[in-house]
């Protein structure tokens, strides 16, 4: 549990439909408009141009869905402290655009490092295109058999290889015909459902793409940056360090306004 | 119709920002269609990111969505990624509120800014499934209509544009709105006559139907535009919205999902200029001067960043330091407590006197961003001739407070191949920059003083009308002349537009119903986008021009006499031509004329003719500079018209 104190507020929310195609940018940018509808006493920087104390975690591919985004902001402790936590969910989803829904507000530990370090890891539910669906199995084999994984992918604007099975840390066929599950490791650098894509064969078409959750992992053990049912009581995210919490273990039950049980095949994620 | 959304995902994951192409913007409506509504699809002929902001559009936008008997959505130009994608999925323009095809609406209409994106409107019409020539579409196809600045010259589209509007478009949307509805009522789809309803719509005031004007040449020059008959006027004139208090909009201003070239709340303070610029289009064509009342200018700016949690308001108008009150005006917003003391205000379109170091100090407040002055002129001597009064002592005050006040950058905005410019005006501008940059050295260790410079397009319904423009050699032959003098001179940046480009501008923005076939044979040959410099061909216009018989001398480089016919006498802006004429006169004879808003009428047209007025908060000019009170007040005497001052 956060110390009292505490002015770091995270949010968890998620990103789906239409808007999906907008960037991390964009949403950075939703976000700043409708904190500052919202009259949350969200803290400023003291530089020569004020911005606010707003940080993002992992940026979502462009194209790709998620119930499990997430920013951390410092409130302005001279602000108005009557902060209700327990209404922001509805009342920041009200000045935010379609899709983009938040799911829960908690007060986090100021000690805690930021998202982009301590998140490590995350699941992905992707649909992969161009594959048979009973051949999809064999190509999942062929990933996890390989002990190295080169693709071709662009970074700042110039093409490397990256070998990118060491990322690559769970892999299975999921549910619908075409659908994949995988947990794609964050270090060094960001594995993403088009890269994982590319390495399944030449034949394969990024299909759309759903973030399920993001993982911090900590003296041996993983929890997420903030639960879907809010901090627990007591020793809050820590005791939450469930290795695959229900809704995820049990296949037949996507997440509350999660990915479509199956057929869907639009618009995909992270190819470009 | 079926919305085409299921169809435009598969595509949006192939092209570059596909956030352009969804929608979803606050603000956006998803109005439901029905028999007995007028379906408009609102167009900017160019990218989302640039049209989204633009105001006329929006405004347009919520005043038809008000109405019981119309619907409008929207769409813009989609890239040439999404456009290849598009065609070869066989998909339709579409609007971006419901994905429905340009086929669901009764009327495409096109915004029209700048005359480069004619290519891209033909493209449009195209890509919406219609025939691109207007004579080819029938009584089932949409009505193409377009408005906008350069509608004052609308003989270049004419070809694929049924109707033009001329000037304000608040009341004249409902208008044509009206008549439409009156023609479907009339008989049943399927027994209606196109004709009829062109004609229709020529009877609505401001609304110009080319297909019933013809026009004459001989020796392949144009000598005359006639109306095919007397149930036409021989000349259409522009509408004049009266007072802006009466249109408070947009109400609910667009916020955009995606990155737009002006991310900010745009107010618009007041409409018309009459500082008398001599080569600016949008000074001549939007007169008299209407304020909007500062209390309004207030609420639209509250209410409207409590709607869409922007930082920033622009108060835009063609030269916002003239709105009486500026001050407090923006000393207000920036002090609102509501804001927290965080929004920023900027004035697009500053001028150099008027802007006092007070203002500057208030925005300042805020945010440092780069302030940008437009002498325009290098000397003295051409700002006279362009009659843009500005002296050095008020460009170096003004420039010495921007620097004092703790900004780093000034750009400075200058045209060149202006009437009578000698190489001395063009070397002037590297002189009036460097001692900007030696002035901004005194505050600061560093600092940027950017020139940019553009090629000069004499444009339809100004003085400059009769004037023939420089050739793109003279134009670079000046840019290069100016680069060497500028190198010389630290902490001076030169920046230049392609000077090919101000000539196709000239060819679009002054051709007359022949340039329709030079626009289709460079739409047809892939050129689309041509206002951006990377899709940018001339050679593209060059091989139509040869095509069709025409050349760019023609066109554009040549001075025209005070009787030739001009492919735009049939249209009017309210401006007399024996005003312009006299106006072309003085600017050739280095005879500058004041701000007519405070000093007696010129007789230009814009006011008399329609009975109007200026309508201006106080009769009393703004303090300092040599365009505030050191206008001689005894100057100009035809007739005077009253001032109509509103208690603020």
């Amino acid at each position: 549990m956060p110390p009292e104190t505490s002015r770091r507020l995270r949010l968890r929310f998620s990103k789906e439909g239409k808007i999906r195609f907008t960037s991390h940018r964009d949403v950075a940018r939703m976000w700043e408009r409708a904190l500052r509808r919202s009259g949350l006493p969200v803290a400023y920087s003291q530089g020569f141009v004020p911005h606010p104390l707003v940080s993002f975690g992992l940026a979502l591919p462009t194209g790709c869905e998620s119930h499990g985004e997430y920013l951390d902001l410092r409130l302005d402790p001279a602000g108005p402290s009557e902060t209700p936590v327990a209404d922001l969910p509805s009342a920041l989803s009200a000045l935010l655009p379609e899709g983009i829904e938040v799911q829960v507000a908690a007060f986090v530990d100021e000690a805690e490092g930021s998202l982009q370090q301590e998140v490590a890891s995350c699941d992905w539910e992707l649909e992969v295109l161009g594959v048979p669906g009973e051949e999809l199995a064999e190509r999942v084999e062929t990933v996890l058999a390989a002990s190295t994984l080169t693709i071709r992918r662009e970074r700042k604007g110039r093409p490397t290889d990256d070998d990118i099975r060491p990322a690559i840390l769970a892999l299975s066929t999921a549910g619908p015909l075409g659908r994949l599950r995988a947990e794609l490791a964050t270090h060094p650098r960001s594995v993403r459902p088009g890269d994982l894509t590319m390495a399944l064969g030449t034949d394969a078409v990024p299909g759309r793409a759903w973030r399920t959750h993001q993982w911090i992992e900590r003296d041996g053990a993983r929890f997420e940056p903030l639960p879907l049912g809010g901090p627990e009581t007591g020793n809050g995210a820590t005791q939450d360090a469930r290795r695959d919490p229900p809704h995820v273990r049990d296949g037949t039950q996507p997440d509350p306004g999660g990915p479509p049980p199956g057929g869907a095949t639009l618009g995909g994620c992270g190819e470009r | 119709m079926e919305t085409l959304w299921p169809r435009v995902e598969l595509l949006l994951h192939k092209v570059a920002k596909p956030a352009r192409y969804i929608g979803g913007e606050q603000g956006a409506q998803y109005p439901v269609h029905g028999p007995d509504k007028v379906a408009w699809l609102l167009l900017y002929p160019d990218t989302y990111e640039i049209g989204l902001p633009n105001q006329g559009l929006q405004i347009l936008y919520e005043i038809l969505n008000e109405r019981a008997d119309a619907v409008a959505e929207r769409a813009y130009a989609p890239w040439v990624d999404m456009e290849a994608t598009m065609r070869a999925a066989g998909l339709p323009l579409f609007s971006v509120e419901q994905h429905l095809p340009a086929a669901a609406f009764d009327v495409l209409a096109f915004n029209l800014s700048a005359e480069l994106v004619y290519t891209n409107v033909v493209n449009l019409i195209d890509l919406a499934g219609l025939p691109v020539h207007a004579a080819d579409r029938s009584a089932e196809d949409a009505l193409v209509v377009a408005g906008g600045h350069c509608a004052f010259n609308p003989e270049p589209l004419a070809d694929f544009v049924d109707a033009f509007v001329m000037g304000d478009g608040e009341e004249v949307v409902g208008e044509l709105n009206a008549a439409m509805a009156a023609w479907r009522a009339a008989a049943p789809a399927g027994a209606r006559e196109r004709d009829a309803l062109l004609r229709a719509l020529a009877e609505v005031e401001g609304v110009y139907v080319p297909a019933l004007y013809v026009p004459e040449y001989a020796e392949g020059r144009l000598v005359a535009i006639r109306p095919r008959d007397d149930r036409v006027p021989p000349e259409v004139t522009k509408r004049t919205v009266r007072d802006l208090a009466d249109w408070p909009y947009p109400r609910r201003p667009l916020v955009p999902l995606t990155e737009v070239v002006h991310d900010r709340l745009n107010v618009e303070v007041f409409r018309g200029c009459t500082r008398g610029c001599r080569f600016c289009q949008a000074g001549m064509i939007t007169r008299p001067v209407r304020e909007r009342p500062a209390a309004q200018v207030r609420e639209m700016v509250q209410r409207g960043l409590e709607w869409s949690g922007q930082d920033e308001v622009a108060l835009t108008s063609l030269s916002s330091a003239d709105f009486s009150g500026i001050e407090d005006t923006v000393r207000d917003i920036v002090d609102d407590p509501d804001h927290g003391g965080r929004v920023s205000v900027s004035l697009p379109s500053l001028r150099v006197d008027a802007f006092t170091v007070g203002t500057a100090a208030e925005i300042q407040k805020v945010r440092r961003t780069g302030l940008t002055f437009a002498p325009e002129g290098g000397t003295w001597r051409m700002r006279t001739v362009i009659n843009k009064l500005i002296t050095e002592e008020d460009l170096y005050g003004a420039v010495d407070a921007a620097f004092s006040q703790g900004w780093r950058r000034v750009k400075l905005y200058f045209l060149i191949g202006l009437p009578t410019e000698r190489d001395e005006d063009v070397l002037g501008i590297a002189e009036l920059g460097a001692r900007c940059a030696e002035i901004g050295r005194k505050y600061h260790k560093s600092v940027t003083v950017v020139a940019s410079v553009g090629g000069f397009v004499p444009k339809a319904h100004t003085p400059f009308q009769w004037y023939g423009m420089d050739t793109a050699a003279e134009l670079e032959r000046k840019v290069a002349l100016l680069r060497a003098e500028a190198r010389r001179a630290r902490g001076l940046t030169i920046r230049w537009h392609e000077p090919s480009a101000s000539v196709a501008e000239g060819l679009a923005s002054r051709g007359d119903r022949r340039m329709g076939a030079v626009i289709e044979r460079v739409w047809r040959a892939g050129g689309t986008f041509q206002e951006w410099s990377e899709r940018f061909d001339l050679s593209l216009w060059e091989d139509a021009l040869a095509a069709e018989g025409l050349s760019l001398d023609e066109v554009c480089h040549r001075d025209r006499d005070e009787h030739e016919a001009l492919p735009w006498d049939h249209i009017s802006a309210g401006l007399h031509r024996d005003f312009l004429w006299g106006d072309w006169q003085d600017a050739l004879a280095s005879v500058a004329v004041e701000d007519c808003r405070w000093t007696p009428c010129y007789d230009c047209g814009a006011c008399t003719e329609f009975g109007l007025e200026h309508v201006v908060a106080s009769p009393v000019p703004p303090a300092g500079g040599s365009q505030g009170t050191g206008q001689d007040l005894t100057e100009g005497h035809r007739i005077p018209v009253q001032l109509v001052s509103r208690a603020t």
